[in-house]
């Protein structure tokens, strides 16, 4: 979506306000997830690594966040649906297809791709939780 | 009773076919009931009706002999039935090459049932059709219309004797539930039953992605030996709880996450995932690991079927033309935008075409190019344009594919590797039917 985030490499864990106060991760360390999709309609899984985690993308992985998140794709409707039993949401977003498998241009007409986009949202934690949190080993 | 096994060895048409042995042998050393194909994703449909109508005796999985030619014999023996949609536009042609097949390989003549009734092509049924498409459709264009039936008439045929089931659409789920509602005798009604068994098909019909395939992130999420990935089996007890497991001897894994990611695929409200058979809420779900690549999904909850049917409509869609040439080192990128700059000049707007900088930016940027053009020009050194565009006629889509060959000569110093292509489209629109339009039929091939 813009240059920042079409960087594969994990963007560096950077401490915004009052020192020690919240860090920013990529939710890709938080959760994990998968596209599906039905016409011109993706949706994208985010599961919790662990299930503590899961209050907070309640909080942040709001509808609004992952719409605008989406926004030059230019969805419809973002509808999120939790399932805390399994520490997962669904997200249903609308309109983000460019038509699908119908009418979209795109190489990629089925949006498989579009859980790497969310992936890199950027989620607020505390140092001490960061620390904690999975992350891509480089052997 | 014994709990119902099944495996899955195709999760798509144009999946591995050597999946199916290790799925076979495990099903045979652990007392497995059913084997399932899937092989009909929705466009492929329409894809097999078009080569239906080039040759009467086409339109079903063309890899159907290859697929089968490892198992059937083993299946046969051991009595494991195969449901499969690799009917697909043509289930009684996907018969009498399966009984050929038996033929061949000198085993008993197997009952095979042909699945009916998801085609819909008769007056009726298109003038009720008619009143339901959304204006603008050209019904002339239509090159076929499927109902996606469920497990009942699948369950009748496996009952009545069938060794093989051939349906053409099919819920890919209700692969595994007609199997499981023959097996334990489910009446069509028992909603917690069936939608347990539809969520164990669901979590089956995309094959490996179950069992580690879609998953992989290397250093993040790593999966051992995916050249050789093991395609699931489901256990579905009688008291509501499916287990997820794998092929013996195989790679990938299976475990809560693998479980959770498929679990979710292509679900919309997870409190009403709907099939033909019934509507299943997975919304209190649990996902629990349970040994070596075995995992137990419990708490699906099941509620009454939908009234009506889902159905698929395929019209002819134009052509969509798409053409690629390369551009490396000093200013490479620069060159590729001049490239589709010039491109865009010559063909005014006279085609909408969608601009990709293969290597800078592609396949997260939108049609419309907003993204692109807001996007800093870069300085990549190895640039593949990609410039695409859909037309209704044939000639004006192939401008695109004349314009970017003469980037050749007339384009940015260095241009190469010039691929073209220009394919058929293929539209299709879902709309909702009432049941009694599109009965399910089935009979055993004569």
């Amino acid at each position: 979506m813009n240059s920042q985030t079409a960087t594969p490499t994990p963007r560096p864990t950077t401490a915004i306000g009052p020192a020690g106060a919240m860090v920013e991760v990529p939710l890709y360390r938080l959760a994990h997830g998968r596209t599906g999709d039905k016409g011109d309609i993706s949706n994208i899984s985010v599961i919790a690594w662990r299930e503590e985690l899961f209050p907070i993308l309640m909080a942040q992985l709001t509808e609004e966040a992952v719409g605008s998140w989406f926004a030059p794709r230019r969805p419809a409707r973002v509808t999120r649906y939790p399932i805390a039993s399994i520490a997962a949401f669904n997200f249903v977003i609308e309109g983000v297809l460019d038509g699908g498998v119908n009418d979209a241009l795109n190489l990629d007409t089925h949006g498989k791709a579009l859980s790497f986009h969310l992936l890199d949202f950027p989620v607020l934690v505390t140092p001490e939780l960061a620390a904690s949190l999975p992350d891509v080993h480089h052997p | 009773m014994d709990t119902f096994k099944a495996g899955c060895a195709a999760g798509f048409s144009g999946d591995r076919i050597d999946g199916v042995e290790p799925v076979v042998k495990t099903l045979i050393d652990e007392g497995g009931h059913a084997l399932i194909f899937e092989t009909l994703a929705e466009r492929t449909l329409a894809l097999a009706q078009l080569a239906r109508n080039q040759d009467p005796d086409a339109g079903y999985e063309p890899l159907l002999a290859d697929m089968l030619r490892p198992c059937l014999g083993d299946c046969l023996r051991h009595g494991i039935r195969i449901v499969s949609n690799f009917g697909q536009a043509n289930p009684p042609a996907a018969a009498r090459r399966i009984r050929g097949l038996a033929t061949e390989l000198g085993l008993r003549a197997p009952r095979i049932a042909v699945l009916g009734g998801d085609r819909l092509d008769r007056p009726e049924q298109l003038d009720y059709l008619r009143g339901a498409l959304p204006d603008g459709i050209d019904t002339g264009r239509i090159v076929c219309i499927n109902a996606y039936q469920g497990a009942q008439e699948i369950a009748d045929a496996l009952r009545a004797g069938a060794d093989i089931v051939v349906a053409g659409r099919v819920a890919d789920p209700s692969l595994v539930v007609g199997p499981a509602m023959a097996h334990y005798g489910w009446s069509a009604d028992d909603w917690p039953a069936l939608a347990t068994a539809t969520m164990a098909g669901h979590l089956l019909e995309c094959g490996t992605q179950v069992t580690g395939g879609y998953f992989a992130v290397p250093g993040l999420k790593d999966v051992p030996d995916m050249h050789r990935l093991g395609f699931p089996i489901a256990e579905l007890g009688r008291d509501g709880g499916i287990v997820i497991g794998k092929a013996r001897n195989t790679g990938g894994r299976v475990d809560a996450q693998t479980v959770k990611e498929q679990l979710l695929y292509e679900v919309h409200d997870p409190a009403a995932y709907l099939t033909p058979d019934v509507t299943a809420d997975i919304g209190q779900v649990r996902v629990t690991p349970i040994g070596p690549d075995r995992v137990r999904v419990d708490g699906v909850r099941g509620h009454a079927r939908p009234a009506t049917l889902k159905a698929n409509v395929f019209v002819h869609g134009g052509w969509l033309a798409e053409a690629e040439i390369s551009y490396a080192g000093l200013q490479a990128e620069a060159r590729a935008r001049l490239a589709a700059d010039i491109v865009r000049r010559r063909l005014g707007n006279t085609l909408r075409l969608r601009v990709d900088l293969i290597g800078a930016l592609s396949i997260l940027a939108d049609d419309g190019g907003e993204m692109l053009s807001a996007h800093p020009h870069g300085t990549g050194r190895d640039i593949r344009l990609r410039m695409a565009a859909a037309h209704a006629d044939r000639g004006t889509a192939e401008r695109l594919l004349r314009e970017m060959n003469a980037l050749y000569t007339c384009g940015p110093a260095g241009g190469g590797g010039v691929r073209t292509s220009i394919k058929p489209r293929l539209n299709s629109i879902s709309v909702l039917v009432p049941r009694d339009l599109a009965p399910a039929s089935w009979s055993f091939l004569a």
